[in-house]
């Protein structure tokens, strides 16, 4: 007699086989298959019972607060007429020249042998905090064009030049991971540059379908869901003792 | 009359946020049993239910409604889960998984019978973390979520053969780590 194979018996289990009937009937007429049958339900059924947490019956309402955190402003921003377009994309503007301006004024370079010789974990915080803030902006980046869901062609050269900027400040962190040997946030950080760079060097207006290839991609290389991830690592990793004071930047 | 997501979805397709909102608070509590049943941790898991919310916001003008809303957000959560999962296999500094032990109502009578039925689970979950990451979303959707395996093979972006081939290959595992604790746990 020709025994089932686990394969065989797997898909039975699953009730995908071909000829249900035919091992079903092996079943009953033999005990040796029966017996690994059994052990594999078993087994099975064990796995079944591995429970999942309960989360709170108010579970769907907070993801949705978090969600629209993310979603709205943005849809709202980018559905809005022409002319609410240009005061906001102003605003934004002179916002990042204030910004520029402050940050050139009050920007103190913290002394390099300092940091040469902090300790390697010291160092490897200020690395992290100076890395969650660089995501944070690139994420900014990235989703508003993900969200961009325009019908004409958009203008999309302030997230270029933003795009830009970020690139050239990434390299200092990618040299200090690689140096680090933290060649997760190395590599985390290639993948967001590589984005970022394609976009810095790309047109300034983008078609309705050029911006889905870039939605596209990121969503094929996880670039959004990398950069959550390593955020989130980054956090956890930051501790009170690590933050800058304000206006110093690694 | 509660509506249909079809019904919905032709909402939220137009623009109408609340209607995006009543498919989240729908479909959130499956979604997070399935991402916690393929990534073993609750903060990823949370983190996946959002990451699919965002995808399924950006791609809702191009869901044709063939399959249902649940199976379409199902698909791109296991996609997102798989993504995680594998993101953290890269990271040098992976925290430990969660332990869902700790986390779970008892379940039994008395304390050996606790203790028996915490250790099981906990080795369910150490043997479900050894699953490679297809090993793991391909079982996980073909035992947990009833998938067929044409349906599997679709999330994996595979052939039906393959997707059946990492089902084998996981219930092969897992057989080997817990059949040890049938004599204990029987």
């Amino acid at each position: 007699m020709n025994h089932l194979s686990e394969e065989e018996l797997i898909l039975h289990y699953y009730g995908e086989e071909d000829g249900t009937l035919a091992a079903g009937r092996h079943l009953d007429e033999c005990a040796e298959c029966r017996a690994l049958y059994g052990s594999l339900q078993r087994v099975l059924n064990m796995v079944e019972a591995s429970s999942v947490p309960e989360v709170a019956p108010d579970y769907g309402a907070r993801v949705w607060e978090r969600l629209e955190r993310h979603l709205p402003a943005r849809r709202r921003w980018w559905r809005a007429g022409p002319a609410w377009r240009w005061v906001a994309a102003g605003a934004a503007f002179a916002g990042l020249l204030a910004a520029a301006f402050a940050a050139g004024r009050f920007y103190r370079r913290p002394p390099a042998p300092a940091v040469a010789k902090a300790d390697p974990a010291a160092r490897e915080k200020i690395l992290l905090v100076a890395v969650g803030d660089y995501l944070e902006r690139s994420q900014l980046v990235l989703i508003e064009l993900a969200n961009a869901n325009p019908k004409t062609p958009l203008d999309i050269s302030a997230e270029r030049e933003r795009a830009g900027d970020l690139v050239s400040e990434s390299r200092l962190y990618r040299q200090t991971a690689a140096h680090t040997g933290d060649s997760a946030v190395a590599s985390v950080l290639d993948d967001v540059d590589r984005v970022l760079m394609d976009i810095a060097r790309g047109p300034s207006e983008l078609s309705p379908a050029e911006l889905d290839t870039v939605r596209r991609r990121l969503e094929a290389e996880g670039i959004l869901l990398k950069i959550r991830v390593l955020s989130s690592t980054v956090r956890n990793h930051e501790g009170p003792e690590a933050q800058p004071a304000a206006g110093q930047r690694l | 009359m509660e509506l249909t997501d079809a019904a919905i979805v032709g909402r939220a397709r137009a623009g109408d946020a609340d209607a995006f909102r009543c498919l989240v608070e729908r479909h959130s509590h499956s979604l997070f049993r399935l991402a916690f049943l393929m990534t073993g941790n609750r903060q990823d898991a949370e983190d996946v239910v959002q990451e699919s919310f965002l995808r399924a916001y950006r791609q809702i003008g191009g869901f044709d409604g063939r399959a249902s809303f649940g199976t379409w957000m199902h698909r791109i959560a296991a996609n997102c889960s798989l993504d995680m999962v594998r993101a953290r296999r890269r990271r040098i500094d992976c925290p430990a998984p969660e332990d869902p032990v700790a986390e779970l109502p008892s379940t039994g009578p008395t304390p050996e019978r606790i203790a028996l039925s915490a250790e099981v689970r906990q080795k369910v979950a150490e043997a479900m973390d050894d699953l490679s990451p297809t090993e793991r979303t391909a079982f996980v959707l073909r035992h947990f979520e009833g998938m067929r395996m044409e349906d599997v093979g679709r999330v994996l972006e595979c052939q039906p053969g393959a997707a059946k081939h990492s089902v084998f290959r996981a219930v092969r595992k897992l057989r080997r780590a817990l059949e040890p604790l049938m004599s204990v746990a029987g």
